[in-house]
Order: C-alpha cells, then structure tokens, then sequence
C-alpha cells in the first residue's frame, strides 16, 4: 500500500476518503479540505476525525458551557481555570489543589473492569500533567436497575477496575456515588475524579513554546488500543440492537498497567522537582493526535514530528493508527535541549521508556513525517481549538408538562405509626439508599496515611500538609431523577447538595468542577436538558461564588430513542484550616442534642421515598434557596471551627430519617426524636427540601450554637437527643438500630456477592 | 476420563501487562533473544463421558459465556491428546 503523503494527496484529489465511517459528517469533511486547500492525507483525516469527535471538541456543548466562563464568579483562589488539564485552586500556605472529573462510561459498557480501571489512569494524569501529585480519587456510579442481570455483569467488573487499578497505584479512593436505575440499564455512567497537591511554583501548563525545544513521549509502547474509541465510541449512539450484551461491533479496548502509571507518576514528579520541562499533557482520548496538537495549538510555534520513532508494541501499525492509538500510561513533554539528557536520564532511573519524537519549530504548522515523508501537515489551532461549532436545535420536550404535573402528592402516604416504620425500613434498605460498604470496602480507603473522612461520610478529607493540619474536602453530587423532572433545578440541586457536604465536614467550598452526562446532542430534548442545566449550574456557582474549573461532557448516553436522565454531577473542593477540626457523621455519645437546620416543606417530587415505596417520578423537584445554602455552610464551617458541633450530616435524598439512620448506624447510638409541632410525621421524615442539615450539639455548647443560629437568621429546631439502641420516633414508631442495621446493610451484598 | 483444554490468551492488540513484566525480566536473568512474550491461561476440564461434538459444543459455550472474556480475549479448545477440536477459535477476523 503507498503512504499516503501530503504530496500524494495533494496529486490525487479525488481519491475517496471514508470521512464518514470515522465519524466526521459531510460538511465537517469540506471543511477539512477548505482548511487545507486539498484533500486530507489519511492521518489527517485521523486526527481531524478524532479531534473534532464530540468527546474532543465539545462542539455540541461548547456554546453552552462558555456560561461557566461568563458567569465566572471572582475568585481569588483559581489559579488555573477552564482549558487546561484540569483547574488548580489556591487553598493557602503556598499549597494548590487540582481536581477534575470525568467520564469514561461508553468504554466501561463494553468492558467494565478495563473501562473503569483506565477511567481511573486518565483523569489521574490529567492531574499529574498539572505539575502535582495525585492523592486521592472519588467515583461517581450509575448503574441500571440493581436486580438487573446485565447490573450484576457491570457493576462488579466496574468495582473490581476500579479497585483494582487505584489500589494498585496506592491512591486512596475516598468517596463518590453509586445510584441505580432503570434509565442507565444501558448506559452506565462510570465517572472519575482525582485531587492532586503542588506548591504553587510547581504549576504546568500544556503548551509546546520556544523553537528547537524537543518533544518527548514517554510511558507505555504504543499499540492498537481502542483506535477510533473516541470517535466511534464517544460520539456515537450505540445501535438500538446492540443494547442486550455489548455483542456487536467491538473495537480494540485499551487495557490499563497501573504498575507503569505508578512508575510515571513518580518519573514525572522527580522530572518536575528538576525543572526540566517547559510544557507537558498526557495522553489520553485522540492520544498522540490531540497531545501533539494541543501542544502546538496552545505554544508560540509549531511542531515536527518523526512519527516513525515513536515505540511501538506492534510493528504493523499504520502511521493512522499510531495517531489515533489511545493507549494508556503515556505522557508527552516539551523540553529545552539542554536538559533532554538528564530527562531522558530520570526515564531510565524509573524504568519508564522514553524518546525524542520531534521538536518545536519557527512558524505555524504541525507536521508529521514517516520515515522521511510527509503525511500531516496542518495549522494545528485548526484540528485542536477551532473544531466546528453546533448551535443544536433545542426545545422543551413535550412530555415535560405532563411529568411534572404527575405530583408526587397524590401518591398515598403512610398514616400510622406502624406503616411509617414499615416504609423507613423499605427505604433505607432500597438499592439507592442502602449501605454501599460492600463496594466501597473494595477500595483502599486510607493508603498515604493522609485520610481524615472517607465513605460513607458527606464527604471526603485529605490532610495536605502534616505540620499544619491543613486539609481539603471533596464531595461530588448529583440527582438524575430531579433534573429529569427540571433540568436547571436540578443541576443546581447538585452543586447545592455537593457544596452542602463539604461544609458538613467543616471545610468552606471553594471551586467547582462537573461531568455533564447526557443523551444525544442530536435529540433537541437531551439537548435542551443540557441547555438547562448549564444555565442553572452556572448561574447557581455565580451565587455561591464557586468557580467551574473544568470538568467534562458525556453526550449519547442512549441506546436507540432511550436517554438517561440528564445527570449532571457535581464535585465540589473545600478547604479546612484544620483537619483535626473536621466535622464527622457519626452520633457517637449519648446525650448529644439533635438540631434540625433550615426550612422542611412538603417536598416529595423526584424523592427517594418516591421511588422506593412508588416507583414514581413525577412532580417538581425540592426548590433551591441558594443564599440559605451559603448560609447554611457558614453555620456548619463556624460550627466546626469553633467547636459548638460534634456531628453534621447533609440532608438530601430520603431526606430526615435517612440522615438520622445513617448518623445513628455509624455512630452505634440511637436517637429520641419528637416531631416538630407544625410539622406532619410523614413530611418531617420523608420530604427531601433542600437548605437542610441535621447536626449533634453538646450539651454545653447548645446556647452558644442556638443563639448563633438565631443571629445569623438559620432556622435551627431542637428535634431529640441522642440516647440508646433505637431510633425512637416518639408517638410513632420505635426500631432498633440492629434491625436498622440489618435492613439497610444487607441490600448490597444480597444483589452482588 | 477424556480431558478438554481450553487456552485463553489476550487478542494480540490488546497490552499484556503481565507478559511485559516477564519480558523485561528475561536479560535481567540471563534469557536472551526473546523478543515477545504473552502470557495466557489455560483450562482443564475432565468430562464425564465420551467426548462428542454435542460436549465440545457445551465447552465452547462455556469458554464464550464464562472462562474467557471475549471482548479482550481469544480461547481454543482442544481434545488433550492434542487434536485440535475444530475450528475452535474465535474472535480475530480472518
């Protein structure tokens, strides 16, 4: 077969291209061969097509998510925002946080253990190529009903991947989310996202500056893993007949090495301490295409490339497949010539290949060369920044009205003592609100000795430096069923309930970042649900005055007409003076005084209640009062710090009663509860409205935090005390914490072990 | 006794991490010339009975459904006095 060289194609412009078969539509092909006044090589084409995929170019979203940078609030603390690997926040003492989510579902369909695991290898050198040190990792889950024999086939392989590749890497996994539900029987979400710490000075940047500077790949060999994934994978809704078993249509999956991602996580950091690079980016989806014109899009020059000295695992690989290869564990570093040879050096102390591939250049072009010849040569701006641009039709599905009318007030409640006790037990025993130790006991939740909160607390804590206490907090949130029921409520539902968790453990919210799961782009539905909740997440972090940093958009999440609910999922960091100082879950003394913080209306629509009991949705979801959540993590943060509160827990799905059982269980005490005068027993333990935080107070502290609570406007209701081995609803109902125990624990491990 | 093996090896596109790990081993020890290696697994079932088509039929199944992942891996099954049974392997396109 000739080489198809830049020469060749400009000789030969009639040659047809399968433009269509790697994803690109026919105007985004014309485009191509306007931008370079002939026809694409066949690796430019490979790079065009997966660099202008929408999982590289947002080009569906980008319009949408440009609020986050509009509405940006101001913020002192971001150092890095959108754009870069991933957003680093000053959370002081000359230390920065980076932290990012992202997805990996589509590949976690088709092979759940080595989807999950890589998920974890590629959000962790995102952090890394920010200049700092990965230290913890958070996975947010969705997965399709719990009884569901396809569930029993991804759940456990997504666990074992992720346990089995984090483990391996010795990072803590310290929280996240596992929601099941019908909607994602298809499409499970399997996000990821990991914090890293650095000094200020440490921070990197992806950009290949200054010519004659050299570009060096290092890690992993390249082979033929998941060539065209993100193009083929990401971009495409699966086929409606491909839905029972991930049957047809398989292309290469990239399988993980955490071993080697250990070995180049800490090549990099020595590579850093040395300084000896002037612009660094990982390898993730587009591998070498997006690396190579990313870099050059975001530096001063261009670049060359010899493609033929990249290492490769196997020696047939055509010069496409080796730009388009997505093989894990590798990196790519812009490096001054004067230090290649010390680079270079540190590389084999670790054990880590590495080779010298080309070089920045005077002008603006990328180009790639195959034993001497030339197959790309393009402005690389063009194939990594300045993608197409869709303004995708959007509009109000007309269902919308009908669900939200269906309100969850007319389902039949409980009346009786008897019947309330009976429901607690369902709901905290659902697969949604049961004990998720079975999963997350497959984690290594306290390697590098660093953990202060883990699962299942609100949210997670790491200590960053160990002379001075200081510490951050990370929790992620997000609730599908309410933003199926109101998209921009429910996004700000989220980022509500996420922040909330952080200032439960005592830390003050500082920055935002988002996974954006979504239908297809092309349903004007899914699309207006994006719409939606972009403008509701970005208006609310404007209110809470927390950035968006970054983050990440999973479009297609359908099989056939069939899209997830919209699932926004919101992380948000926090930071605390003193992790010593932090706020746990748990009830652990007796007679400690049970608060009620904010406002409980008769708020079921979208609820875990609903669910469990109804397998209902329908109705409004809880509303948002955005200054009482800042007020409320005010409370809770001053709380902490002054030492008025022994326990917080966030109030959110399932509302009061699976808070208390939840704080109760961890704790091993029970709880005397009296319900509040003009509240009805049903909506006191059942409604899910937001701006809501249950918190155990000492006796000796209960004026100092009362009256502060009075004085800064929270309504705050002594609703019982801790005391025995019961949750004792008085006038209602009694249960034991052992049959609680036995309810809410035996969920998990009855469905999967 | 009639024993059926079933050897599962990763498609060859697919990073053997563990095959690497040996390979890199080998010149530490003094192996030289091994330029590959591929680690797989191997299964040996002991069927009750003769060995038929309707039971090799049955190990395939279950090779397919349960001893290989076939998103990331190949299997052959083999009689053990080393006739190959057919044409036992999948996976790779011709």
């Amino acid at each position: 077969m000739t080489l198809d060289t830049v020469k060749h194609a400009t000789d030969t412009p009639q040659t047809a291209q399968p433009w269509a078969e790697l994803g690109l539509k026919e105007d985004e092909y014309a485009r191509i061969r306007e931008i370079l006044g002939r026809r694409p090589t066949g690796a430019e084409l490979a790079m065009y097509s997966v660099m202008w995929s929408e999982h590289c170019s947002y080009k569906s979203s980008k319009v949408h998510l440009k609020q986050f940078g509009e509405k940006a609030p101001e913020s002192d603390a971001l150092l890095v925002g959108i754009g870069e690997n991933a957003g680093v926040v000053d959370v002081g003492q000359g230390y920065a946080v980076t932290f990012k989510v992202e997805s990996h579902n589509h590949p976690s369909y088709i092979e759940p253990y080595q989807g999950a695991a890589t998920g974890i290898g590629g959000i962790v050198r995102d952090i890394l190529a920010m200049g700092a040190r990965p230290v913890a990792v958070m996975d947010p889950l969705r997965f399709g009903a719990a009884d569901h024999p396809d569930t029993r086939r991804v759940l456990p392989g997504v666990v074992a991947g992720i346990g089995g590749y984090g483990n391996c890497l010795g990072l803590p996994n310290i929280g996240g989310e596992v929601v099941f539900d019908s909607c994602y029987q298809g499409n499970p979400l399997v996000n990821a996202l990991c914090v890293g710490v650095m000094k200020h000075e440490d921070i990197h940047l992806a950009q290949a500056s200054g010519t004659g500077n050299k570009v060096i790949l290092y890690g992993a060999r390249t082979g033929g893993d998941g060539i065209g994934g993100v193009s083929v994978l990401a971009s495409e809704t699966f086929d409606a007949d491909d839905s029972a078993g991930a049957s047809a249509n398989r292309p290469a999956v990239q399988v993980g090495d955490p071993f080697q991602e250990k070995l180049l996580i800490e090549c990099t950091l020595e590579i850093f301490r040395e300084h000896l690079v002037a612009g660094i980016q990982d390898l993730g989806g587009a591998g070498l295409s997006c690396a190579t014109s990313e870099l050059a899009s975001a530096g001063s020059g261009g670049m060359r490339v010899e493609l033929d000295t990249v290492p490769l695992r196997d020696a047939t690989l055509s010069p496409e497949e080796i730009l388009m290869s997505e093989s894990q564990e590798r990196m790519c570093a812009v490096v001054e010539p004067g230090n290649v040879a010390r680079f270079l050096e540190i590389c084999e102390k670790w054990d880590v290949t590495a080779t010298v591939i080309g070089e920045v250049t005077e002008g603006d072009r990328l180009e790639i060369f195959w034993h001497g010849e030339q197959i790309v040569d393009v402005p690389p701006r063009s194939v990594a920044h300045e993608g197409p641009t869709y303004h995708r039709p959007y509009a109000r599905p007309d269902w919308q009205d009908a669900l939200q009318a269906d309100d969850a007030a007319r389902l039949p409640r409980p009346a009786t003592g008897d019947e309330l006790r009976a429901q607690v037990l369902t709901l905290v025993g659902s697969p949604n609100q049961a004990a998720k130790s079975w999963i997350t006991d497959q984690y290594d939740r306290y390697v590098l000795g660093n953990t202060v909160l883990a699962q299942p607390e609100d949210g997670g804590m790491i200590r960053v430096d160990e002379e001075s206490n200081l510490g951050v907090a990370v929790a992620t949130d997000g609730n599908g069923r309410y933003a199926k029921l109101d998209p921009y409520t429910g996004a700000q539902l989220a980022l509500a309930e996420s922040y909330r968790n952080v200032a439960a453990t005592g830390a003050t919210p500082l920055a935002v970042t988002d996974c954006l799961n979504f239908g297809s782009p092309e349903d004007p539905g899914a699309m207006w649900q994006f719409a939606e909740a972009c403008r509701g997440l970005a208006d609310a972090c404007q209110v809470l005055g927390t950035p968006v940093t970054g983050g990440n958009v999973s479009l297609y999440n359908q099989t056939g007409d069939t899209a997830i609910h919209p699932t926004p999922v919101v992380g948000v960091l926090g930071v605390i003076d003193d992790v010593t100082r932090r706020t746990p879950m748990a009830f652990s003394q007796a007679g400690q005084l049970l608060y009620l913080l904010g406002d409980t209306g008769d708020e079921l629509g979208g609820s875990a209640w609903s669910q469990a009991v109804h397998d209902h949705l329908g109705g409004l979801p809880p509303a948002v009062d955005l200054e009482r959540e800042r007020l409320l993590a005010q409370i809770l943060v001053s709380a902490s710090r002054d030492g008025m509160i022994d326990a917080a827990h966030d109030l959110s799905d399932g509302g009061f009663v699976q808070a208390l059982a939840e704080s109760c269980l961890r704790g091993g005490n029970g709880a005397r509860i009296v319900v509040p005068d003009d509240l009805d027993p049903f909506v006191f333990l059942f409604s899910e409205s937001a701006g809501r935080a249950l918190v155990a107070v000492p006796r000796s502290e209960e004026l100092r935090f009362t009256d502060m609570c009075g004085a800064r406007g929270l309504p705050a209701t002594r609703v019982g005390v801790v005391d025995g081995d019961a949750i004792d609803v008085q006038g209602q109902f009694s249960l034991p914490l052992a049959e609680l125990r036995a309810a809410h624990e035996a969920t998990l491990p009855g469905l999967f072990a | 006794m009639a024993r059926v093996v079933v050897d599962v090896m990763l498609k060859p596109e697919i990073l053997d991490p563990q095959g690497q790990a040996v390979q890199r081993a080998l010149p530490r020890l003094g192996f030289t010339g091994i330029s590959d290696v591929r680690q797989g697994k191997r299964f040996e079932l002991d069927v009750e009975g003769p060995v038929d088509d309707a039971v090799l039929a049955r190990v395939r199944e279950m090779a397919e459904t349960f001893l290989a992942n076939t998103v990331i891996e190949d299997f052959t099954v083999r009689v053990e006095d080393g006739t190959p049974a057919g044409d036992a392997r999948n996976g790779a396109p011709a």
